[in-house]
């Protein structure tokens, strides 16, 4: 073993995770605004790839380009979605805001299975085999595009939260719902802009996903687990925390299982997880409740 | 005087006999068909069931009668169980399937408890019959026939083609077939006599998104031959990781799994997918069961191939096809009297490679040989043993580039 494979190993982690990063980012969003856990998460995810994977065979667009309009397709889903699903179930107990999402989980996961089948979906672009030859690392040039466009897009979604009024509108209702809604914020509107975002968010990465791992209805639990662990490391409803998360359990992956087993890679993401909720339960961005 | 009579009573005694008539006349068999048609294993699934549901037709022209209850357990063992359970308690007269080794443990623990002959299509781990189960049959290798089998192809292999590979290195998915093939290899490899040495072995779980760590272990070895047992989605993943780090083994050979001879796995790869090469049982293409079972599959399943599918088509209607034959000859669908027919199985007409289907003392085939298939024009190609080839093998493969 090299130093080279090892620096080659962590460049990928990073990578992967940058993804995984953005994915997650749309479950912080939802947690840390309207308080509702979204168990369907992986499912959209999954959706938004065989978007990608229609788009790409039908009309040959690149994942990375349509990236935008699923986006924009996933954006107008959450935002129905909360209106006139989840919006009656804000505020009430948590197990039944559980069964409704992991209810509409299961309607998408076998939605897809009905349309699609269980034959895993294969985006063939013409560069998804191609890759870069720095000193001793390889980069697969597919995933560095991913990378990059989701280490973007996770700038974007902050500075819209930071520097924008309506994000601050929006912060204002997760910082304090009672507040907002003396000032006049119409939280209901707010909330509907959030899971929309969310949902946005999801949408991208799984358009870029899919240029990594082929569409299947199989991927959607994994993705959702996944982003659970993601945004508990990184803190739930932290922004940054969530691509923090993500490039960590990247590494954290890809380092197990390069260095031990790979079959262990997902016993070093659980240790991980368990080491942080041990030294920090908040996550290492989260604020204390 | 009451309104009893001798002809009223004897119309009362044969209402009351009737079910036990109905029951020994029992025209049709009814097979609890048990498939992971949805979860991680839904693609072999799916195949497997796309043989089931031509069987009826093919079996009737053969004079045997089944009706399939059909039955998704999503790939999760815990849901084999309970649905074999089910399946059995909505009147079916035996199980076949089900494609995975964990579930066939856990079907197995219901079918000996209900007395229902259970004939088990797919699944290699050798434990399914040596824990003494007496209404369970195989129909498929264990995995360390699968293996002796491979290997010993490997070497006729390397004999055929003249290549000298050096070294190797064993991948493996790490669900229970998985794992019961790295148990066989541990045990068969050095006994094996291939001057091939076996530089490591390495575990991944098939549910991975990417495995190109597992590519990066991999090219840090440099083994000449990848020796695989993955299932199709993780070959792909597995395939393309190796072109995207420029890592060009002289071959990878499955000593015994599916993945490699998949539709998914030509659609996922095109090119690629050429070259690759599996060891394992195929169907006999001269046998007139083969070509029936060819001709009614075809027109029912215009978007795949038979050649490409014939593996899991061909092992599941053989399963159904021992369970309608005991049926046929017990003349009964009484649990005890059909696994007694099950067991006295011995059929010289079938679809697979191999001797006649007959059973030993723990319920396993042991007359199933393995081909050497190797992937031509995304074919799976026959190339050894020399009198069923169709081609030559291919030895070193070809580079990745330039494929077309």
């Amino acid at each position: 073993m090299t130093a080279g494979l090892l620096l080659g190993v962590v460049v990928q982690g990073v990578m992967t995770g940058l993804v995984y990063g953005l994915m997650a980012l749309g479950l912080s969003v939802i947690f840390g605004v309207i308080r509702v856990v979204n168990f369907a998460h992986g499912e959209f995810a999954v959706l938004a790839m065989y978007a990608a994977w229609v788009a790409f065979t039908q009309w040959g667009v690149d994942p990375i380009v349509a990236a935008l309009p699923i986006s924009a397709g996933c954006f107008v889903l959450g935002f129905g979605l909360q209106r006139w699903l989840v919006s009656p179930f804000v505020g009430r107990a948590e197990h039944e805001q559980f069964i409704l999402l992991a209810g509409v989980a299961m309607v998408l996961v076998n939605l897809l299975l009905m349309g699609f089948g269980p034959d895993a979906r294969p985006v063939n672009l013409p560069y998804a085999l191609d890759s870069y030859e720095i000193g001793p690392v390889i980069l697969d040039k597919a995933r560095l595009v991913a990378a990059a466009v989701a280490f973007g897009l996770t700038g974007g979604v902050i500075g819209f939260f930071r520097f924008t009024r309506t994000g601050t509108a929006i912060r204002a209702c997760a910082d304090n719902l009672l507040g907002a809604a003396v000032v006049g914020l119409d939280v209901k509107q707010l909330y509907a802009l959030t899971f929309g975002i969310g949902l946005a968010c999801v949408g991208a990465a799984g358009a870029m996903l899919v240029t990594i791992s082929d569409a299947s209805p199989v991927l959607a639990h994994g993705f959702t687990l996944q982003g659970f662990i993601i945004v508990i490391i990184g803190g739930l409803g932290s922004l940054a925390g969530a691509l923090l998360g993500g490039v960590l359990i990247g590494v954290c992956e890809a380092l197990a299982g390069f260095l031990w087993q790979p079959s262990m890679k997902s016993l070093f993401s659980f240790l991980l997880l368990v080491a942080v909720l041990a030294l920090r339960p908040q996550g290492l961005l989260g604020k204390r409740p | 005087m009451s309104g009893l009579t001798r002809r009223g009573l004897a119309a009362g005694a044969a209402t009351l006999a009737m079910p036990a008539i109905v029951r020994a006349q029992a025209p049709v068999l009814k097979v609890g068909l048990l498939l992971p048609k949805s979860g991680y294993l839904a693609q072999a699934g799916q195949s497997c069931h796309r043989g089931a549901l031509v069987a009826p037709k093919v079996l009737a022209d053969f004079g045997m009668r089944i009706e399939i209850m059909d039955v998704d357990f999503e790939s999760n063992v815990d849901m084999a169980r309970t649905q074999a359970e089910r399946v059995i308690n909505a009147g079916a007269h035996c199980i076949v399937g089900p494609f995975e080794s964990g579930a066939a443990l856990a079907i197995a623990q219901v079918t000996e408890q209900r007395k229902i002959p259970f004939v088990i299509n797919i699944g290699a781990a050798p434990q399914i019959t040596e824990q003494g189960y007496q209404y369970l049959v195989r129909n498929f290798p264990t995995g360390g026939q699968l293996v002796t089998n491979g290997l010993a192809l490997i070497k006729d292999l390397l004999a055929a083609t003249g290549a000298q590979p050096k070294t190797a290195v064993f991948v493996h998915a790490n669900d229970t077939f998985g794992t019961a093939q790295r148990g066989a290899m541990d045990a068969l490899y050095p006994r094996a006599g291939l001057p091939v040495e076996l530089l490591d072995k390495i575990a991944y779980d098939p549910k991975a998104q990417d495995l190109s760590v597992e590519v990066t272990k991999i090219r840090a070895l440099n083994p000449d031959v990848l020796l695989v047992v993955t299932r199709s989605a993780d070959a792909i993943k597995l395939f393309r990781d190796m072109v995207r780090q420029r890592y060009t083994p002289k071959a990878i050979i499955s000593p015994g799994s599916p993945g490699m001879y998949d539709e998914e796995f030509y659609q996922g790869l095109g090119p690629l997918a050429d070259y690759a090469i599996t060891n394992l049982p195929w169907a006999n293409f001269n046998a007139p069961m083969t070509k029936a079972l060819e001709a009614a599959y075809t027109p029912a399943n215009p978007r795949y191939r038979f050649a490409a599918e014939c593996f899991n088509a061909g092992f599941t209607f053989e399963a159904l096809l021992v369970a309608a034959d005991a049926h046929k000859r017990a003349g009964t669908t009484d649990g005890e009297a059909l696994m007694k027919a099950v067991r006295a199985t011995n059929l010289a007409e079938h679809v697979m490679t191999g001797g006649p289907i007959t059973f030993d003392a723990k319920g396993q085939n042991p007359n199933i040989v393995s081909a050497c298939v190797q992937n031509r024009n995304r074919t799976p190609t026959v190339v050894l043993p020399v009198a069923a080839a169709t081609e030559k093998p291919v030895l070193p493969m070809p580079g990745w580039q330039g494929r077309s």
